[in-house]
């Protein structure tokens, strides 16, 4: 029976092919709109490291205080920390890992002595980053604890740096002059990309990637800027770097992790005794406020969604709308020049459920030669967005296999949905009024 | 006009007549708020820099390798060896990019025991050169002069006065309402840096503040020789000497010291271009999008009425036989579309203004000037009528004989 409605479908379709067309290239250029920015949008908006987001939290605290017209993120908290914070919280060692970073750039001698220097971004940063945050290692592993205190100079290089530089080959042991000192390195990471890049958003989130890891201690010992924000807010009369560690300036991240909802409880609990300390101390004259956030709750804090890419997939939505309000209508028009042939149908003995099977398998039919055209459209439409957007966002304008199983779906869920009044519409289709017509 | 039978005729074709004034409905509210966006973001890719003729000018971005050489003795000859090159004009140093989107952002104010009396502004550490190599036009007062330039070496040296400042002219106004600075004494803030303002430029970007227009030129030129290990050399080179600049400027960087990397060379006016990437990308994107959505509604239209058509033959005969003439058929279909349409509109103004007022909550977006919703309603109002003329002339052409046929 389904093949005869296939067969019915495709005839009636090809019976008026301008129409036919019509509804196909509405619901394709509809699904196109949509799928184009659904992908970026998934992409911008995603779990980086889905297994673990839950386990993961970054902390915040106030260091500037009640102000009366400060127009922060809702609850006014900084989104970087000191120096004395972050490492009075490493010091503490209040949870299973922990980690500070900040972003930094090295220029970075070649081995080979007839290449030029390079510079390459990348992060300093505690042992603990990697076992945390289960980055991959293709040649060696992170470094220990023991050469965070002893402010060892190792690096680890990331696969894409370890090509550039050493060809590929395993490099760890060797060693790599960085700024005029040299570093043992000490490991090699495998592909690691997490999209947006969680645990350091804020100038690229999602196409730069870092390119060395070096061990915190050693890069503030050898007075390593940051790359990004350094805000001071208040005078904080900075003459040297021993001043600015010591000062209110903000610039670094703060990761922890805590496996068990316990876990969580106590570094809370942790985090608001270090504020009443400062608090007591006269360092933070204000009542404790600090926040703990997980690695989604962090994400949507920061708005890692650029405004663009929100307005234009609500745009893309309200284009879908326009093509099913178009297809329905279509639909109506195509079904009714067919009535006689429906009324034919009743008057031999088909029944409404078999008029409505039949209309449904006609939809579906118009939705899957949409979705092919659609995904056509998709393919078009990012290889547009990569060469218009912003370059940080040019990295995210990929479609994945399952988006070819979403388009489809949503290809079909739209065609059945235009399709239902067209089809109310022909199984009332009296048999014997369309019969006196022919 | 014959408004009656078309609306009794349009009564009987209900869910059709919605369906097309549903979709112009939304047409119109993406098309204004879309317009807008458009609007905004071309105007800001637009931007003046307050550099003239920026295809000229092109950056160097200088860093050192070593950083326990004599960092000030390179930095010099790196200077003078540019300024000496025949096809360079003038050069100057500064740790900002023009037209990046980094920056060093401090708070200015003339009354500094006031709190919340001043203005964010984005520092340009330069030297004296700096007016005649960006070929700012200064508007009032003067320029530094080269005994006033300080050297300082990032965070080591601190001073507590500058000594002299330039600011923008909307800098000026935002400090005094009348623009009346030169000559008084600012106070920065966070470090409580003083200095006295002795010339006003007529614009500089600020890069860093460029998605606020009220803020988005308040920039000052601080006379610092800021010696880091990262710095860019912005350099004018003489008019069409740009390519050639470059590669001897290159040159005789390396030749002082190839201890370094100078990233590759970028004129001005592609660091324009790639700055604001992303604002032409979100109005292109915005366009396309427009596009898509008038073909669709305009295919809509055509198929619809073409429906219409077929379906209403023997009355259009029948009417031709009565004496219709083929325009009285044509004007008809037109009249009914801009019926339907116009209703659409209504609903549209009111999608529109509603899709902005998410947009303003959402998006920190200005609210959508009226003129935007009639350009919107107008577009799709003459795109109904544009859509409807061939479906209409093919009822025009039905032939009056129909009528005499069956059933």
């Amino acid at each position: 029976m389904f093949g005869y409605y296939v067969g019915l479908a495709l005839r009636g379709l090809r019976r008026n092919i301008a129409l036919t067309a019509l509804m196909v290239i509405a619901i394709g250029v509809g699904i196109g709109a949509l799928m184009t920015m659904l992908t970026i949008f998934r992409a911008a908006s995603g779990d980086p490291i889905p297994e673990k987001s839950a386990r993961l939290f970054a902390p915040q605290i106030d260091n500037i205080g009640p102000r009366p017209n400060a127009p922060q993120s809702g609850d006014r908290l900084p989104l970087f920390l000191t120096y004395l914070d972050v490492t009075a919280w490493m010091h503490a060692h209040a949870a299973v890992r922990q980690a500070a970073m900040y972003p930094t750039t090295f220029s970075i001698t070649p081995p080979d002595p007839d290449r030029n220097p390079i510079v390459a971004y990348g992060l300093a940063t505690y042992g603990d980053f990697f076992p945390m945050f289960d980055v991959p290692f293709r040649y060696g592993g992170p470094w220990t604890g023991r050469d965070d205190d002893r402010h060892a100079a190792v690096v680890v290089l990331t696969q894409a740096l370890n090509e550039r530089l050493f060809s590929g080959t395993d490099s760890v042991g060797r060693t790599l002059s960085i700024g005029d000192q040299p570093y043992r390195i000490i490991g090699v990471l495998a592909k690691w990309h997490p999209s947006p890049r969680f645990y350091n958003p804020g100038g690229f989130s999602f196409s730069v990637d870092d390119q060395l890891f070096v061990p915190f201690t050693r890069a503030i010992d050898e007075q390593r800027v940051t790359y990004m924000n350094l805000t001071c807010d208040r005078a904080s009369g900075i003459r040297n770097w021993e001043a600015m560690l010591l000062s209110n300036c903000i610039w670094m991240r703060f990761w922890v992790e805590l496996p068990t909802a316990r876990d969580v409880a106590n570094y809370r609990a942790f985090l608001r005794n270090y504020a009443a300390d400062q608090q007591r101390s006269g360092r933070f004259p204000w009542a404790p406020h600090v926040a703990l956030r997980s690695v989604t709750q962090w994400l949507s804090y920061n708005h890692i969604v650029p405004p663009a890419v929100d307005t234009l997939t609500g745009v893309s939505f309200a284009v879908l709308a326009v093509c099913i309000l178009n297809a329905i209508g279509v639909m109506l028009a195509s079904v009714m020049t067919r009535a006689g042939a429906v009324g034919v149908r009743r008057a031999m003995g088909a029944t409404r459920a078999a008029i409505f099977a039949q209309c449904m398998v006609e939809a579906a039919v118009i939705g899957l030669a949409g979705a092919v055209l659609g995904l056509g459209l998709t393919r078009l439409g990012l290889v547009g967005c990569r060469a218009v957007l912003d370059r940080d966002l040019t990295v995210l304008t990929r479609l994945h296999g399952t988006d070819v199983l979403i388009a489809i779906a949503a290809s079909l869920a739209a065609t059945l949905l235009a399709g239902l009044y067209p089809t109310w519409r022909a199984m009332q289709v009296q048999p014997a009024l369309q019969l006196k017509t022919l | 006009m014959e408004i009656g039978p078309i609306l009794s005729s349009l009564r009987r074709n209900k869910v059709g007549a919605t369906l097309i004034a549903l979709q112009v409905a939304l047409t119109i509210g993406v098309l204004c708020n879309a317009l807008f966006i458009i609007e905004q973001q071309t105007a800001l890719s637009r931007a003046p820099s307050g550099v003239a003729d920026e295809a000229n000018v092109f950056l160097v971005a200088n860093r050192w390798i070593k950083s326990t050489t004599d960092l000030e003795g390179l930095m010099r000859s790196d200077l003078a060896a540019l300024r000496a090159l025949p096809q360079v004009a003038d050069v100057t140093v500064s740790p900002v990019q023009p037209l990046g989107g980094r920056g060093m952002g401090m708070g200015i104010s003339l009354h500094a025991e006031r709190r919340g009396s001043g203005s964010l502004t984005a520092v340009f550490p330069v030297d004296d050169h700096a007016l005649n190599t960006l070929g700012l036009k200064l508007i009032a007062g003067r320029n530094f002069r080269p005994d006033e330039v300080l050297v300082s070496h990032n965070l080591r040296d601190f001073y507590s006065s500058w000594g002299v400042l330039i600011v923008t002219r909307q800098l000026a106004r935002a400090l005094d309402a009348e623009g009346n600075v030169l000559g008084r004494k600012v106070t920065l803030a966070p470090m409580g840096i003083t200095a006295t303002i002795v010339g006003i430029v007529d614009r500089l970007a600020t890069g860093q503040f460029s998605a606020d227009s009220a803020i988005a030129q308040n920039s000052i030129l601080a006379p610092l020789l800021w010696i880091d290990t990262d710095c860019f050399y912005i350099v004018r080179a003489r008019p069409g000497q740009l390519a050639s600049g470059e590669r001897a400027a290159r040159a005789a960087l390396n030749d002082i010291s190839r201890q370094r990397t100078i990233a590759d060379m970028q004129s001005l006016a592609d660091a324009r271009h790639d700055f604001y990437r992303g604002a032409r990308g979100e109005a292109l994107l915005m366009g396309v999008i427009c596009a898509i959505l008038l073909g669709i509604t305009a295919l809509g239209i055509v198929g619809l009425t073409s429906y219409w058509v077929s379906q209403r033959r023997r009355q259009i005969g029948i009417r031709r036989a009565l004496g219709a003439t083929a325009a009285n058929i044509l004007r008809y279909f037109q009249t009914e579309n801009l019926l339907i349409v116009g209703a659409g509109s209504a609903l549209g103004v009111i999608l529109g203004i509603t899709g902005n007022l998410w947009l303003v909550r959402s998006m920190a977006l200005e609210r959508l000037p009226a003129h935007y919703l009639l350009v919107g309603t107008l577009v799709v109002l003459a795109l109904g009528q544009v859509a409807v003329l061939w479906p209409a002339a093919r009822a025009a052409a039905v032939p009056p004989a129909i009528a005499a046929r069956g059933p």
